[in-house]
């Protein structure tokens, strides 16, 4: 049976510094769906141990109110990602983020680790789940076999910066530079039945240009964007809410389905628009979404 | 576990507290500096106490300045400071001593 966690929602996942106690001691006020406590880019070398001690006790004593604690660890070119696993399992975190994931290899070497710690700290086998993230070409050209490398493997993320620099370029706002890695990532995602997240948006003077960069990470598939501040939650959250008219189609597009599947119908027309079986998954999708937004009032 | 030497963790920012910790004189020695010990102070105390007995450091002189630190922040600091001192970086008790 498949983890119940897998799917769930994850529009808005907010980066903190696991060495910070003034970060991580109430994040779950702004409501992000997912915290990333981070032991990797934003811990100073020298601080790399005090954050392990830091993110243990935090993610054993703070109570983060359902809102899902993802670990970012060093990466796998360190001698310090093991002992974050060790930590960050012992801890109870509910996930682990590998940084610079360029193979499916290296997610079933933090797989075993994983597991090893759930063995190791009497956790329940299968409990942790792991996401990758993309930050070269390396490892966006191979999306497809990272994203079916685990049974654990929830999702994917974009890391913008770094991918940028390894193609030679910068961030330039306008999304040009991440719109082959976006759309590969997107569909090797999809084709594996994984969650796909998009990289932060830096720049929290322009809040408008976020606002876009958000609608169009949206239509192209993603199920959510990794963020900096709170500030930038609700915007997501926003966008991500299903309006009262896609949910009314949504909800007429189910029950249309089920009934005219009873009478043998396969193709008919809704508001106008020619619906098939094909819509169904999509149409639920909408009305789980509206669910988890708190804004659906219906009855499906 | 043996203080062998000076070491410090944790910061003087809002929400963390600073720890040094250095070999002692026979029995552990702790100093508190806070802006809430009259509320506070008692408390930080037994839990930094508390976090030394389950290391096992019987022989230290340990200081810690108090920005409003959680419990478990002071923990954190106080395990990151006593590791230091002694030089493990991994294969660390989580769960066990420290918990």
């Amino acid at each position: 049976m498949s983890h119940p966690n897998k799917k769930r929602l994850r529009r808005t996942m907010m980066f903190l510094n696991a060495q910070k106690p003034g970060l991580i001691k109430d994040p779950y006020i702004y409501k992000p769906d997912s915290i990333m406590l981070d032991l990797e880019d934003a811990v100073a070398e020298k601080e790399k141990d005090a954050a392990r001690f830091s993110l243990f006790h935090a993610l054993r004593e703070i109570d983060y109110r359902g809102v899902e604690r993802v670990v970012r660890v060093n990466g796998l070119d360190t001698d310090l990602w093991r002992e974050d696993i060790r930590a960050a399992v012992a801890g109870g975190c509910d996930s682990i983020r590998i940084p610079k994931t360029e193979t499916a290899k290296d997610v079933q070497m933090v797989a075993d680790a994983v597991a090893e710690a759930e063995k190791e700290f009497g956790v329940e086998p299968g409990r942790v789940l792991i996401m990758a993230a993309l930050e070269s070409a390396k490892g966006v050209m191979h999306a497809l076999e990272i994203c079916e490398s685990s049974d654990r493997l929830f999702g994917v993320a974009l890391s913008g910066g770094d991918y940028t620099k390894d193609l030679q370029t910068t961030i330039s706002g306008t999304g040009v530079e991440l719109m082959g890695a976006r759309q590969m990532m997107i569909i090797a995602a999809r084709a594996a039945g994984v969650q796909c997240f998009d990289t932060v948006f830096t720049n929290l003077d322009d809040m408008e240009g976020f606002r876009k960069e958000v609608q169009t990470i949206k239509q192209m598939g993603f199920d959510g964007k990794s963020i900096i501040n709170p500030r930038q939650i609700s915007i997501v959250h926003e966008i991500y809410t299903p309006t009262p008219k896609e949910i009314t189609f949504a909800e007429k597009v189910v029950r249309e389905i089920d009934e005219k599947k009873a009478l043998g119908i396969g193709v008919f027309t809704v508001d106008g628009k020619m619906i098939d079986i094909a819509f169904y998954d999509g149409a639920k999708r909408t009305i789980e979404l509206a669910k988890a937004s708190g804004v659906y009032k219906g009855e499906l | 576990m043996e203080i062998v030497k000076a070491a410090i963790a944790g910061t003087l920012e809002s929400s963390d507290c600073m720890v040094t910790v250095e070999p002692g004189e026979g029995s552990v020695e702790l100093e508190l500096e806070s802006a809430v010990i009259r509320q506070y102070g008692r408390q930080i105390r037994k839990i930094a106490l508390e976090t030394l007995d389950r290391l096992g450091v019987q022989d230290a002189k340990v200081r810690i300045v108090d920005k409003g630190a959680l419990d478990c922040t002071i923990k954190a600091r106080v395990e990151a400071a006593v590791y230091r001192s002694v030089g493990q970086r991994a294969d660390l008790p989580w769960g066990g001593a420290i918990v």
